[in-house]
This record gives C-alpha cells, structure tokens and sequence, in this order.
C-alpha cells in the first residue's frame, strides 16, 4: 500500500505518494509546473531548468525533486515567471527556431511555452549557429538547428535490445545528439514516430510524411500548455 | 539634352520596383526599363531541407497568394513520392486542392480588381492620389466596397477549411492533403447566411463583371488603346483545350494564335522554355527556346489563359469568354486593359467552381493520400492568378533537396511589363520637360494591370515604392519624384 505525505503547495496543504516527483505530485493537486525535458514515465534529468521551484525557500528543479514529509514549495513567483521566460528567450536564441516552416509547429512544447510568457521576440541576440540536418537514416531525421540538447530521446527511445538509439556526440556548448549508426539499425516506422513525438520540439521527424496533422489538430491548437491542469 | 526619368516606388502593388525612361537629346524616349531591386532567395535556402517541407517553407514568399506556391510545391512533391503529376491523387484529395485553389483565385483577383484596380478605374488615372486608393473607393462607393471585402472573404474561408488557416496553411501534404471537408464546412460554405455563401458569390461575380462592361462602354478607347502590343501568350490547359488553373499541358500561341508550343507535358518545361538574366534586375526574362531571347518571350495571366484556352468549362463564365472573344473576332487579344475583364470572368468561372466542387460527395471524403516509387525530381505546375507558376526540385537520396528553380508568373511577364513601360513613356513623356502625376500614374497603370507580385517573382520583401528620376546624356539626375 502507497505511503503518502504531506506537503505545502502555494500555501496549501496537499497529499502526495512518497517518492513521486514533485512536477507529477503537483499536477495530481492541481498546480502546472511547465517542464520541457522532463517526460512522464523516463527518467528525469534536471537539464532545461525551466520547471524551478522555490522548496523551502531555494530553488531546485521540480522534476528531479521528490516530494517528502512537510516539504515547503512555492510554484510561481514573479522571480520564477521572469526566469521560466529567460530560459525560453535563451532556448529560442541559441538555436536556429523558423516556426513557420516547422512541421512540430502547433505541437511544439517550446513554442507553446512561449505563447503562454507571451514571448513576442527574444531580448537576447540571436547566436544564429551553423548546424546541420542529419539525414542519413532512413526513417529518421534529426535537425540539429532545433535541438534543445534535453536528452529525452537519449533517455526514452531504445530498439529492440532495450539499446537507446540516440547518443551524445561533442562536448560543452558543441554538444549534439546524434542518431545511432548501429543500435539505430532496426528502428521501425512506430519507433521512428514515437521519437518526434517525444521531441518537444522539431528536431527529430520521422521521414516520408510530413504536415499531415492538420491545423486545428495539433497538440497545442485548442488546449494551450498547462490548461489541462 | 538627354534625360533619364525614374519612377520608385510603384505603388499599389505586390512588391518593390521601380521604372527608369532615358530621354535622348531631342526628347524621345530612348529606352525604359522596370527593375526588380530587392532579392529574397528562396530557391537557395529550401536547399538542405527535407522535401516535404517545401509546401509549407516557400509558400511563404507571399501572403497575397501563398496557396499558388504551396500547391505547386505540393505538385511537386506529388512526383517525388510517386503520387503522379496532377491527377495521380485520390478524388477527394484532388477536390479540396482545387477548392482551395480556386478559393484563393476567387480572393486574389477580387483583392486586385477591386482594392488596386478600381479606383483608376472610378476616379480616372490622373486624379489626385489622395482620392485614387481603396479609400476613396469606399467613400465613393459602399457598396461595391462591401462587395469586395466580404468576397475576399469568402475566398479566404475557403482556404482556411481546406488548408488549415487563411494564410500559410499545410493542407496539401505529398501524395495529398491532409483534411477534407466537414459536413458543417461544406453546409456553411455552400448555402451559409447570405451573402457568404457559393450562390450569392456568383451574382456577386456578375456584377463585378457588368460593373466593368459599362465602364468599358463608356471609355472604350482608353481601355483598347492603353498598352496595346501584340505578344506570344503561354498558360496551362485542360487536355480537351478547357481553361483548368490547377492542372493541364502546357500551350503557347503567337500574337495571330497560330500555336508555339501544343500542349505538351510540363514534366519537360526545360526542353522549351529558358531564362535569360539582365544585370539590372533581380527577375529574370524567361522565354521560349525554339524563338529566342528577342522573339521568344510572353504573356501569362488571365488576359494569355482567355487567348490560349479554347473554352471555359462553366455555363455563365462562358458565355462571358463568348462575349470577350468577340471583341477581337476570335483573333488572339492584345489590349493590356482586357486583364481586368479576363481577370473578372475568371473570378466568375472560379465562383462556378466553388459551387459545383462543395456539391461534390467527394468533398467530405476520407481518402486522402497515395504514395508510390521515390522519384529524385519533381515539377510542379499551376495556373496561379497572375499567371503560370513553376516549381522544380531535385532531392537527394537523403531526402533533402539539392535544387530548386521557381518561375514565378511574374517573372513571365517581366519583358511585357518592360514592353507596357516603353509603350506609355513613349505615349505620355516624348517631349516632356515636367514628370506630371498624371504621367507617373500612366506608367504604373500599365505595370499594374499584370497584378505583379514583385516580391514573389525575385523572392524579396519589402513595400512598393515608386520613384521616376529624368537623367541627362551625361548620366546626371536632372529630375525625381518619389511616391
């Protein structure tokens, strides 16, 4: 039987599992945490920073954090909306982000993330990197200019053998993700559309299809990101 | 003492231009020219993208007509994914494209006539440009400026139910489209509250259409003389001779209609037609090959389609071609101001269309894609309404694209722009010391009536100012004007 505690939400007290995340711990109390890397079910990582909290009074990432007995949490200051925007104006601001063009475009989560701090144009200079479109696999492609290097697909997408079919490839801020030459072998057409699917943003695309979800279907089109809490 | 006169910007207009006339010593016009001066690059920066980006990537040259852009990209990329080119698709796939296609000619045509053409049309070319704009023809006239919203409207509810959103949408996806119509869109578009609906569109269309006879009955010197020049003319037709915007072979005609090119197949383009590139613009001048860069080059448009076609597959639009066609006994016509009646019996034609593909089953089917054996190259054609538009991309076996080469329509009509200049210099500014805003509007009267769309046609951005600048033999700025 699960072992539950006790903890303050924004002022309130909330019930929440032992052990469970604070982001998924949160949203069962009815309280959006927006996260980018972090996906329910693979391992959290801690890498994008936007889900920050306040826990008794320090912040720490919510996604990583697990929820104890008498835990103090604050979900949205101004400070921590002001910062949640700059960690979107710096993601759009490092890569090469053309909105109009991308296929992920209504179902991005970075974009939806914008839409609601209401990012008109970064207030960071555009670093404008030159990178590449990895085009080589067959079922996969992986379009490094919209990476956001959060390793969901390092940590959720693996074949057959349970081998994850991304890997790291450089170092520091040259870091990229690659695709596998050899534990990508055998991806099929469910894991290929899995993997944009986990992408929060565009790029990985499964390869031959594309745009066939219509304006209006998208993820983002009617609900907005965090309405569903 | 010679001059040269440049007219930047050009206005009322897609785009950025600008004109420049040289006066010789005597006072004639030695030469004129139209130059594109903005770049935009579209063909160079949709290389290194996967090929089912395209569609939605170079649509964005435009926001008057993206759809044009989209569907030949889609065409396209049709041939690339092994769908066939043009009719390959399924029906229901096929139906929405042409629906929001001949959406969009609905919108842009009515858009030109109405927004940039009319007020020459209401107020007279010489009156003051304080009067002359969309504006005044709303003071002066409600209700035709009603009209013209709310069928621009209409239109662009079209496009937004088949592609997604009125502007720069993704409904046409390879081999496709990627949503079909709902009961509730077809209902609402077919026989929604007047006057939004398919039937009332196409009285609107008749009255659009007796709106211009009667002016041209009342000024029918100015609308046969101005700009008058015989021309080759090339569009798309249907396989039977039929006007058809969104698929057909290819067909050009000398100025006596005798046939240069006999409908063949578009795949071929390059067999027939080339491109030359002067070095004062960024658009270049395509022409034909079997007659060279001097005699080679062409009209498109609605003006070339009502030369080219043998008929026009819709009762009312029709019997308006039979009208239009006895104005010249048949003969191919030339009058640069008959665009505007060409370009109305088009919007009729398309609002006949509309009605007949929303009374289609098909409409609302469920089929919606095919896919057949990768190809590595793909040609897209489509009657856009200022004209043929030419897609053409090479992708690689990664499933990027290598190359692309666009023609847009109005680059086709780039040598005929250029020949509507020197014709009205020459009729309003031999012998002129003073540049009159008579004069200045003349000139943009004539580039207007080919509804150019600058920006698409050198793929650059921008407004479309107009400036005229008189230069004397030295190469001297004597005299400018801007607007």
């Amino acid at each position: 039987m699960a072992t539950f505690v006790k903890f303050t939400l924004n002022g309130k007290s909330c019930l929440a599992e032992e052990g469970q995340p604070l982001v998924a711990a949160a949203k069962e109390c009815g309280v959006y945490i927006p996260t980018l890397c972090n996906y329910p079910g693979i391992p959290p990582k801690g890498a994008c920073r936007i889900c920050t909290v306040l826990i008794n009074g320090l912040p720490a990432t919510a996604c990583t954090t697990k929820v104890v007995e008498g835990m103090n949490v604050q979900t949205s200051t101004p400070e921590l909306e002001a910062f949640r925007m700059a960690v979107v104006e710096i993601l759009f601001a490092e890569g090469n982000h053309l909105c109009p063009s991308c296929e992920k475009s209504g179902s991005c989560e970075l974009q939806a993330l914008a839409y609601r701090y209401r990012m008109t144009v970064p207030r960071f200079p555009y670093l404008f990197p030159k990178r590449d479109v990895e085009a080589w696999h067959p079922k996969i492609l992986k379009d490094h200019n919209r990476c956001i290097q959060c390793k969901r697909c390092i940590r959720g997408i693996h074949n057959e053998a349970g081998q994850a079919v991304f890997a790291f490839g450089k170092r520091g801020d040259r870091v990229v993700i690659n695709i596998d030459p050899e534990t990508s072998k055998t991806v099929s057409d469910e894991l290929a559309q899995q993997a944009m699917d986990l992408c929060p943003v565009g790029a990985i695309l499964r390869k031959e299809k594309g745009f066939d979800v219509p304006i209006g279907r998208r993820k983002y089109d009617r609900t907005p990101i965090g309405s569903e809490v | 003492m010679a001059k040269k006169i440049v007219i930047e910007p050009v206005t009322r207009v897609e785009g950025h231009g600008k004109v420049t006339i040289h006066l010789d010593d005597k006072g004639e016009v030695a030469q004129s020219r139209l130059h594109i001066v903005e770049f935009r690059g579209f063909e160079r920066f949709v290389q290194g993208r996967p090929y089912w980006e395209a569609p939605v990537l170079v649509q964005r040259l435009c926001g008057i007509c993206p759809v044009s852009h989209h569907l030949a990209a889609a065409k396209a990329v049709d041939v690339i994914v092994g769908a066939g080119t043009g009719l390959g698709l399924t029906p229901t796939a096929e139906k929405i494209r042409r629906l929001m296609h001949y959406g969009q000619i609905f919108q842009s045509h009515t858009l030109h006539f109405f927004h940039l053409a009319s007020p020459d049309l209401l107020f007279g070319y010489d009156a003051p440009p304080e009067k002359r704009n969309v504006i005044g023809v709303a003071l002066a006239n409600r209700e035709l400026a009603t009209q013209a919203v709310l069928m621009r409207k209409y239109g662009q509810e079209l496009i937004a139910a088949t592609a997604g959103k009125k502007i720069h949408g993704t409904g046409a996806i390879p081999g496709g489209v990627n949503k079909s119509l709902t009961i509730e869109e077809r209902d609402t578009l077919l026989k929604g509250r007047a006057p939004l609906n398919a039937d009332h569109m196409i009285v609107w269309s008749q009255g659009a259409l007796a709106f211009f006879k009667d002016y041209y009955r009342k000024n029918k010197a100015f609308i046969d003389g101005f700009s008058k020049f015989p021309s080759n003319h090339l569009s798309l037709v249907r396989k039977d001779g039929a006007l058809d915007l969104y698929h057909g072979v290819l067909r050009a005609i000398d100025a006596n209609g005798k046939k240069i090119l006999t409908d063949v197949d578009y795949q071929e383009y390059l067999q027939h037609i080339r491109e030359e590139v002067r070095l004062w613009s960024y658009m270049k001048f395509p022409f034909l090959k079997a007659l060279g860069k001097d005699k080679g080059w062409y009209r498109v448009g609605p003006l070339a389609r009502m030369n080219t076609v043998d008929f026009i597959p819709t009762p009312l639009a029709q019997k308006e071609f039979e009208e239009f066609k006895k104005a010249t006994n048949g003969k191919p016509n030339d009058m640069c101001m008959h665009t505007h009646w060409a370009r109305l019996i088009e919007v009729l034609h398309a609002a006949e269309v509309i009605r007949n593909l929303l009374l289609d089953p098909d409409i609302t089917g469920t089929d919606l894609v095919v896919k057949g054996a990768r190809q590595s190259e793909g040609i897209g054609l489509l009657e856009a309404p200022r004209g043929t538009l030419f897609h053409h991309y090479r992708v690689g076996a990664n499933d990027l694209i290598e190359m692309a080469n666009l023609i847009v329509s109005t680059t086709h009509n780039n040598e005929p722009m250029n020949q509507a200049v020197n014709y009205v210099a020459k009729t309003y500014m031999t012998g002129q010391k003073e540049i009159t805003e008579g004069m200045m509007n003349a000139v943009e009267i004539a580039i207007r009536a080919y509804d150019p769309c600058l920006s698409c046609a050198t793929h650059a951005y921008g407004h479309m100012p107009l400036e005229v600048s008189l230069y004397d033999v030295g190469g001297n700025l004597i005299a400018q004007k801007r607007k």
